[in-house]
């Protein structure tokens, strides 16, 4: 019950008018942040961070959580009401979201939608409320060995567990390091592939390279797929809320489901898309009638609503709890943390009360706030969409400008920018994930210092990775997920499978 | 891609095979030159533990042996040749917001930030966008004001700024 203390102080910390002020404001520009193509989860919380600077970081991660929280919320809206996911997670919505807007029935849709990622959430919230915790004082007694093999946990589960091609999300991984480890060496001090530039001395911001790859990119990808907003009109009454409502408690194994398949796959780092799609097939699966699925079934919205914003709320939790961030957007969030001065992993639960469970307490908020707000606001957000996209573009490109230059006051990130936005746009066309890419820059520097500090005095043998039973079980586990595909391969060749997997097959592209 | 309405009329620019080839033999380049800059700073084990180029080096290693995967899967994959990476209208229209967007970074660099966002909103709207300059003009100088507001006055982040701020006394 401890922890049911500590949650009460974060409320304590939470509830000024100034924080909630900031809540509110987080959580109308996460939306619009979700609804606007161009502009996610990621790459808004990264545009934004420069604001939150001079803020102390409790009001900062309130504003950026928040951010997060809308960007989860405004994804349906575009999905359902236009058919085009705001964001990757948003996808499977699409299947039955839009076919009942276009049966007049988006009201319904948006409810749902907006319910179940409400549901998702806060199972996620309570899973973090009460195990963020207990593993944080667990990986209390951690020492480098077994921080860099949590990490390469992390990285192997990466390329075990994605669905694009092993040699795309290696690619995908090695460059983000490669750009970590530009700039000046921690540890010897040596400069390592400058090439005598004094602007590569300050080695990559993550930052920089986030506003570029989805940000920048996704403008070009806008413009090139042409993007013409048709969509059907939204107004929520009261009354069709009240009426969705009430159908929902039928569908709670459909919500149960998908909360746990999010909580899982927010955790281990295969992120809000892959949980939505698994949601989706499974739902699907099981239901009684699912052939009617795809034609404008409301557990068709359910299912991957809730999965997605369980996933992406659960990706706090080794954020929190480890420091290393579960997605895209928990990795920005902790390249802020380090930002704000606060030293991310497991002495955050002891050093920083107020921080940890001032956040905790806003996820709870903030997700009651944006279920209330996004139901009233529909309507203003679907008209934002309905502004040229001429308008909206150049706004977009500026603001990612502007968020590049104030990283560190410099014009260089701007162009630097430009190019990460060349880069983001080729390797998703041609299906390299930028995810991964992401995080590694983000941990690239720790890892890296974790495996020296912990190769310290040894000549080079992997032994301390496997010289304690602790260390042994990550370690190995981290192979047993790097080879995921092999070994699921070779137990379905043990039981002489005339029967693969249904469902899984299906759950194939998600480029948005 | 598939879905796409315009694949049939839009005649294709490139495959996607072409540029995947083309990437992966990029970064295998890349590969080989980090790989070597590493070597040369060691990448071996000095009595302390790795040196500095030792994590770097086999990240390139890595990134090669990917690459060279990348570039072998790419060219056995039949279906990739015939699959359009973009087509020629489509590649006009991502050039038309990437030039004007360079050309925004240049005067960025000469005149600072709220101008050259004003005109580059402005300018958007009515070269591209074909919407009316009374209005492009409005909303370009209302964004302006706007980002100044919030980022200058309120926020305190210092962006660049030019001649026209100066003499304002900003």
């Amino acid at each position: 019950m401890e922890a049911l203390d500590s949650l009460f102080h974060g409320f304590g910390v939470l509830l000024t008018f100034h924080n909630m002020v900031l809540m509110l404001i987080g959580i109308c520009l996460g939306i619009l942040v979700g609804v606007l193509p161009g502009l996610g989860g990621p790459n808004g919380v990264a545009i934004l961070l420069p604001l939150t600077f001079t803020m102390d970081p409790t009001s900062a991660i309130v504003l950026l959580s928040c951010i997060y929280w809308g960007a989860l919320f405004g994804g349906a809206i575009t999905s359902i009401l236009f058919n085009i996911p705001g964001e990757a997670w948003s996808v499977a919505t699409t299947f039955d979201g839009y076919p009942m807007a276009q049966k007049g029935e988006a009201a319904e849709a948006l409810t749902a939608a907006f319910t179940a990622s409400f549901v998702g959430s806060i199972v996620a919230v309570m899973l973090i409320t009460f195990l963020a915790p207990w593993i944080a004082s667990f990986a209390l007694r951690f020492g480098p060995p077994e921080f860099f093999a949590v990490y390469m946990l992390t990285f192997c589960s990466f390329v075990g567990l994605g669905k694009e091609a092993r040699h795309k999300i290696v690619i995908s991984l090695t460059i983000g390091f490669l750009l970590a480890a530009v700039g000046m060496d921690t540890v010897s001090g040596e400069l390592r592939m400058t090439f005598g530039s004094v602007e590569l001395l300050r080695g990559f911001d993550f930052l920089v390279a986030v506003i570029g790859l989805f940000g920048i990119s996704e403008i070009l990808l806008a413009m090139e797929e042409h993007l013409a907003f048709k969509g059907q009109e939204a107004k929520i009454r009261f009354t069709v809320v009240w009426r969705t409502w009430m159908t929902l408690p039928r569908y709670w194994m459909t919500l149960l489901r998908s909360s746990a398949i999010g909580c899982w796959l927010g955790v281990t780092p295969g992120g809000a898309i892959a949980a939505s799609f698994m949601g989706y097939n499974l739902a699907k699966r099981f239901s009684r009638d699912g052939a009617s699925f795809g034609k404008g079934k409301i557990e068709g919205v359910l299912a991957p609503e809730t999965a997605a914003h369980a996933a992406g709320t659960s990706a706090l939790l080794p954020m929190l709890a480890l420091g290393i961030p579960g997605s895209g957007t928990a990795a920005v969030l902790l390249g802020g943390l380090m930002v704000w001065g606060l030293q991310p992993g497991p002495l955050l639960f002891v050093e920083q009360k107020d921080f940890v469970w001032g956040l905790i307490a806003s996820m709870y908020l903030g997700n009651i706030a944006g279920l209330i707000i996004v139901l009233a606001t529909v309507p203003l957000f679907a008209s934002v969409l309905r502004v040229p996209f001429a308008t909206i573009a150049p706004m977009i490109i500026v603001s990612c400008a502007v968020g590049a230059f104030a990283v560190q006051n410099a014009m260089f990130d701007i162009w630097l920018m430009l190019g990460f936005g060349i880069v983001g746009y080729v390797f998703k066309k041609i299906g390299i994930p930028l995810a991964p890419m992401t995080l590694a820059l983000v941990l690239g520097d720790k890892a890296e210092d974790a495996f020296r500090q912990s190769m310290i005095g040894l000549d080079g043998g992997l032994g301390i990775f496997w010289s304690n039973k602790l260390v042994g079980t990550i370690s190995t586990l981290a192979l047993i997920m790097l080879f995921w595909p092999l070994i699921g391969k070779a137990i379905d060749m043990i039981r002489g499978s005339g029967r693969s997997a249904p469902g899984a097959a299906s759950s194939g592209s998600s480029r948005p | 891609m598939s879905d796409d309405p315009n694949v049939g009329v839009d005649p294709a620019l490139v495959s996607t095979r072409s540029v995947e080839v083309v990437v992966m033999a990029l970064l295998l380049g890349v590969a080989v030159f980090l790989g070597w800059d590493n070597l040369r700073i060691g990448a071996g084990w000095a009595p302390d533990g790795p040196q500095a180029g030792y994590f770097p080096f086999y990240l390139s290693v890595l990134l090669g042996g990917a690459s060279v995967v990348g570039i072998v899967s790419a060219l056995r994959h039949p279906d990739l040749k015939d699959e359009i990476f973009v087509g020629r209208s489509a590649f006009g229209r991502v050039l038309r917001v990437f030039i004007p967007t360079i050309l925004f970074v240049f005067l960025v660099q000469v005149i600072g930030l709220y101008v050259a966002s004003f005109i580059f909103v402005a300018l958007f709207m009515i070269v591209i966008g074909k919407l009316s300059p009374w209005k492009s003009v409005l909303t370009g100088l209302i964004f302006s004001a706007l980002m100044f507001y919030v980022f200058d006055v309120q926020f305190n982040v210092l962006l660049p700024k030019g001649p026209l701020e100066a003499a304002f006394g900003f």
